[in-house]
């Protein structure tokens, strides 16, 4: 066993501490190139992370850099300053400790590049930037050992790629560095620890010991929940009912949107003026802020909120989290319902609340996989080529390189291993020239080679600007929402700019859990004014929702498939039985698609299960597909579980629809032009450093960017179509928002079984969907229509039509 | 054709969906900011090499006006080339795809703000060209009548049942006519920003282009929501 040096242990057993097991195992293990730890929450796991540096930095020899830490939030970095430095301090260890993120001032960041401390604390955006710097080499000699906190997080998206090409940089210029990764449960620690190794070196995974299984229940009302929506307003009596009985509870939402409306209701119900707060990404910083204190402080009786509350901060004495609509995702419950009880091997106590009939059955379907210990997730596929592209650039900012090293370098990021040389070479042609078919203005490309075969930024200014735009977080082009008076009012926080364009004045919305009127749009800043209405006219915020997950689809298709429901609530079990009495149940391996009249229009409802956005995009391609052969669509409107779609005449053939070839011709041929696609060009164009968010005088106004962006798709898709972007687009397309993926995966599942059921009168399980908000309607003609007459309506109204 | 007609100072004008204007009485053209180049000077600044295609999109737009109106006169109404060094570096396959529409025709190049002088290509350059009743130039000017103008690159937005729909577009009231920018990669002002408001008319309109041509009452912004004068 690894002795700890006197002042650690000295430390430890005056407060009457033990290291955990897990903890002694990584001191064991300090030496390896790479080790992945995997603990639940308030398992000590920081700390076992930061063990052997303080060890290794107690004698006071080391001088200079020692261990990056790295988290996805800024947040945390500072949180953990906090909880390091006291220990350091009182234990008199020889050790500086600061953070640098987006918020550290200019003067310090230009100090630590100078004298870095021996434990720096950053995202990985801030060490993108800190390697793009040409003094890099000397800023990192001497570095031993990174720490990736919460790597869970981060491998879901691309700041992950991005930290671990970062990481293959330093490892090149610190041959000798050591990673860990410290992670919540996953579903596949080996592909973590693929994630996280430097190339085939060794990563092994370390488990601490699992918490005991929740003590989880699903909220059970004697009304029952109604047919649709998110809202879950008929549990609010007895959500309030639960908040009295707990010192401190954390309500999670799916959506800002959700969070606003149910805080709006909570606080309208709460007669017995409980402390209750409301926290999002959108609201203003500062508010946020005060939000957070007062949570520490413990002033708080309950905190309705998203994800922002996910990751690893300590939000102190939560004694239980309700989760409101049903967990799209099995591992984001887990983490969530670590939130409370926040002590190592206590259970955590949770409760969900299904929003409307339908989510009882998912509530019902999470619980039995959590207990299962079932968790989901996808793989990601290889290492996204856009981000490698701003790898490049970065790495031309910091100087010349050779794309032979560049190459090597690059493929020993665990995304990154299978990139063919080939691929490589595409994404520095890509940054040089911009890759286009057409080779125009050579003399003016990004990156030339020189005399020695190195290639090198043609302009050195342009470093600045490249280094303005590093990161891959796309937050949607938000505006900042303010009180109007004479000299600005308080800022109130954020909302899409997409959606602000919709707004007219006299529109109410819901802004941290209050009315307000929109005023007017000024200078990017929307005004508003106190509205005394009780009820917003529309709903805040559009935002993206999440789909459910192909392990909960499946397990919910379980549920429906049994012959009888005697765990559920009894209105659900009658919904149930209602729906086998008068059409099918929708199974795994076969296609249900319902047919049938309501208020005069044919209505056609395909239970797909493949999650929302694939929903989504198959409404889109089948829609398009009955136009061409005159089934005139009228709309449609997906939901994780189905697809309906209403028009003019009924369906009769439904293979001719669902054929596979089709529907993938439809997403090359057309579903390119479509609106979703653009949004996931715009993403990767900004990623690949072809569109830029900062400029070097004002940020661009996020109106101009989307129309710029959509412009330049349309210019590719017209005279480039091969263009390495294009490429990027159809990949990305298989996940996120297209997530064609999904939609294969049905398509392999139901393997031509369909079933199509030509009813009466719409379904029990068909009905929810009548009342879903989110309506598409079918694009082309209708929406000609739409936008003549309103033109004209205008027209007459201002008397100006002849 | 598609297309949206009035009167302007007695002259009988066609605003095309396209975003060119025709006078048919005179068998007239006029095209505004078309900025050619524009790739090719960001590249030459140091910003990211943007698609090359721009001028071709362009001309490919320009020539079926071209050959849909029959016009015999063509008026580019400045701006026309993102800078001088733009026009200078015009591939030569573009450059003779702009002299295949200037023969038979007359061609006129107003200049603008990126373009201030003469170039290379043939055509007439001119500040200005009067033409009665009507005058064009690059930028509208205040206290004119029966003016064609450009340079806002002005587009107008439509809020439709819970979304919005937004398109470059035509201004026009009963002084003048400011053109929606033709180039294909060009930005736009939004017609409720206070100088476009402050220029028109109480009683203006805004015609979307795109697929189909849709009149409007201009949307405008707050101060000048009762007009000007």
């Amino acid at each position: 066993m690894t002795p700890l040096p006197p002042p650690l242990e000295q430390w430890f057993s005056a407060r009457g501490w033990q290291m955990h097991l897990h903890q002694q195992a990584m001191l064991e293990r300090a030496r390896d190139p790479a080790t992945l730890l995997i603990a639940p929450t308030g398992g000590g796991k920081t700390l076992a992370g930061f063990l052997p540096t303080l060890v290794e930095l107690v004698t006071g020899v080391h001088t200079g850099f020692h261990t990056l830490y790295i988290s996805p939030l800024k947040a945390l970095a500072a949180d953990i300053r906090r909880n390091l430095t006291g220990p350091i301090a009182e234990m008199h260890l020889p050790i500086r400790i600061e953070d640098r993120t987006g918020d550290t001032s200019a003067h310090t960041k230009r100090r630590q590049r100078a004298d870095p401390p021996h434990i720096m604390l950053t995202t990985p955006e801030s060490l993108a930037l800190l390697t793009s710097y040409e003094d890099a080499p000397r800023i990192f000699a001497g570095l031993k050992r990174v720490v990736v906190d919460e790597i869970h997080a981060l491998a879901e998206s691309k700041r992950g790629d991005q930290l671990m090409l970062s990481l293959s940089r330093l490892q090149a210029l610190c041959p000798d560095m050591r990673r860990v990764g410290l992670s919540a449960t996953v579903e596949d620690p080996p592909a973590l620890a693929r994630f996280l190794a430097d190339g085939s070196a060794r990563c092994e995974i370390l488990m601490a010991d699992p918490d005991p299984d929740p003590d989880i229940t699903m909220l059970e009302t004697t009304e029952p929940p109604p047919w649709a929506g998110s809202g879950a307003a008929y549990a609010i009596p007895a959500v309030l009912e639960q908040i009295q009985r707990h010192r401190s509870t954390l309500i999670f939402h799916n959506t800002r949107a959700q969070a606003e409306i149910f805080f709006h209701n909570l606080w309208l119900a709460n007669e017995n003026e409980l402390p209750i707060a409301i926290h999002h990404g959108s609201l203003d910083r500062t508010q946020r802020a005060r939000v957070e204190a007062a949570i520490l402080r413990g002033e708080l009786r309950a905190i309705v909120c998203t994800g922002t509350l996910d990751l690893g901060l300590d939000w102190g004495d939560v004694d239980l989290v309700i989760q409101v609509g049903a967990p799209k995702n099995v591992k984001r419950l887990v983490q969530r319902i670590g939130r409370a009880n926040h002590r190592y091997n206590a259970p955590s106590k949770a409760l969900l609340v299904p929003a409307n009939q339908f989510e009882v059955v998912e509530c019902r379907a999470a619980l039995e996989a959590m207990m299962a210990h079932d968790l989901d997730g996808a793989p990601r596929g290889p290492g996204p080529r856009d981000v490698l592209c701003q790898h490049i650039l970065i790495r031309a900012c910091s100087g010349p390189f050779s794309t032979e090293e560049l190459y090597a370098e690059v493929v020993r990021a665990g995304p990154y291993t299978n990139l063919t040389r080939s691929d490589f070479d595409a994404c520095v042609d890509f940054c040089a020239t911009g890759g286009y078919a057409l080779r125009a203005y050579d003399q003016w490309r990004r990156l030339q080679q020189r005399a020695d075969r190195l290639w090198q930024l043609r302009d050195p200014r342009a470093a600045r600007l490249i280094r303005m735009n590093i990161g891959t977080i796309q937050d949607t082009d938000t505006l900042k929402v303010r009180m109007r008076r004479a000299k600005g009012g308080k800022p109130l926080g954020e909302i899409e700019e997409a959606f602000a364009a919709t707004l007219v004045p006299g529109d109410t919305f819901l802004i941290g859990g209050q009315v307000v009127r929109f005023e007017s749009l000024r200078e990017m800043v929307v005004e508003v004014s106190r509205d005394a209405g009780r009820k917003p006219r529309i709903a805040t915020f559009m935002g993206t929702k999440f789909a459910t997950s192909t392990q909960l689809s499946k397990r919910i298709l379980r549920i429906l498939t049994e012959p009888d429901w005697p765990d559920l609530p009894h209105h659900t079990r009658a919904w149930l039985h209602q729906q086998r009495a008068v059409s099918q149940m929708p199974q795994s391996g076969r296609l249900l698609i319902e047919s049938f009249t309501h208020e005069g229009l044919e209505h056609a409802c395909i239970y797909g299960f493949a999650g929302r956005n694939a929903m989504q995009t198959l409404g889109l391609l089948v829609t398009k597909r009955m136009e061409e052969t005159g089934l005139a669509p009228l709309g449609f409107v997906a939901t994780d579980y189905a697809t309906l779609i209403w028009g003019l005449e009924p369906l009769k053939d439904a293979e001719a629809l669902l054929d596979a070839k089709v529907l993938r011709d439809g997403l090359e041929r057309w579903l390119m032009s479509n609106a979703v696609m653009k949004r996931t060009f715009r993403a990767s164009a900004t990623i690949a450093g072809l569109i830029q968010r900062n400029q070097l005088h004002a940020r661009k106004s996020g109106r101009q960017a989307t129309l710029s962006s959509d412009i330049l798709y349309d210019t590719l898709a017209k005279y480039d179509p091969r263009h390495l972007l294009l490429e990027i687009t159809r990949q990305e397309a298989m996940r996120g928002l297209v997530d064609f993926g999904r939609i294969e995966e049905m398509l392999a599942r139901i393997s031509d079984r369909i079933t199509l059921c030509r009813l009466t009168k719409v379904s029990p399980l068909a009905a929810p969907l009548l009342l879903e908000a989110g309506r598409i309607p079918v694009q082309g003609a209708a929406q000609a229509r739409l936008v003549a007459e309103e033109s004209a309506r205008l027209m007459r109204a201002a008397g100006l039509a002849n | 054709m598609n297309s949206y007609t009035f009167t302007l100072a007695g002259a009988g004008l066609s605003a095309l969906a396209s975003g060119a204007l025709y006078w048919p009485e005179r068998n007239l053209l006029c095209v505004s900011d078309l900025h050619f180049g524009k790739s090719e000077r960001r590249a030459r600044l140091g910003e990211p090499p943007l698609p090359p295609y721009e001028t071709r999109d362009t001309l490919t737009r320009l020539e079926s006006d071209l050959r849909r109106t029959g016009a015999t006169t063509v008026i580019c109404l400045g701006d026309s080339f993102d800078d001088a060094l733009a026009a200078h570096a015009l591939p030569e396959a573009e450059r003779l795809w702009i002299a295949r529409f200037q023969a038979g025709r007359r061609w006129v190049w107003i200049t603008g703000n990126h373009d201030p002088g003469p170039l290379e290509l043939s055509g007439t350059y001119l500040a200005e060209l009067s033409s009665p009743p009507l005058a064009f130039r690059h930028m509208a000017k205040i206290g004119q009548s029966g003016e064609i103008s450009g340079h806002y690159h002005p587009k107008a937005r439509l809020a439709l049942k819970g979304s919005s729909f937004s398109r470059p577009a035509f201004l026009i009231d009963s002084d003048r006519v400011i053109l929606p920018a033709y180039g294909t990669y060009t930005g736009g002002l939004w017609s409720d920003d206070d100088t476009l408001s402050g220029l028109m008319r109480a009683e203006a309109i805004a015609v979307l282009t795109g697929p189909m041509v849709h009149a409007l009452p201009m949307p405008r912004s707050r101060a000048h929501r009762s007009g000007r004068s």
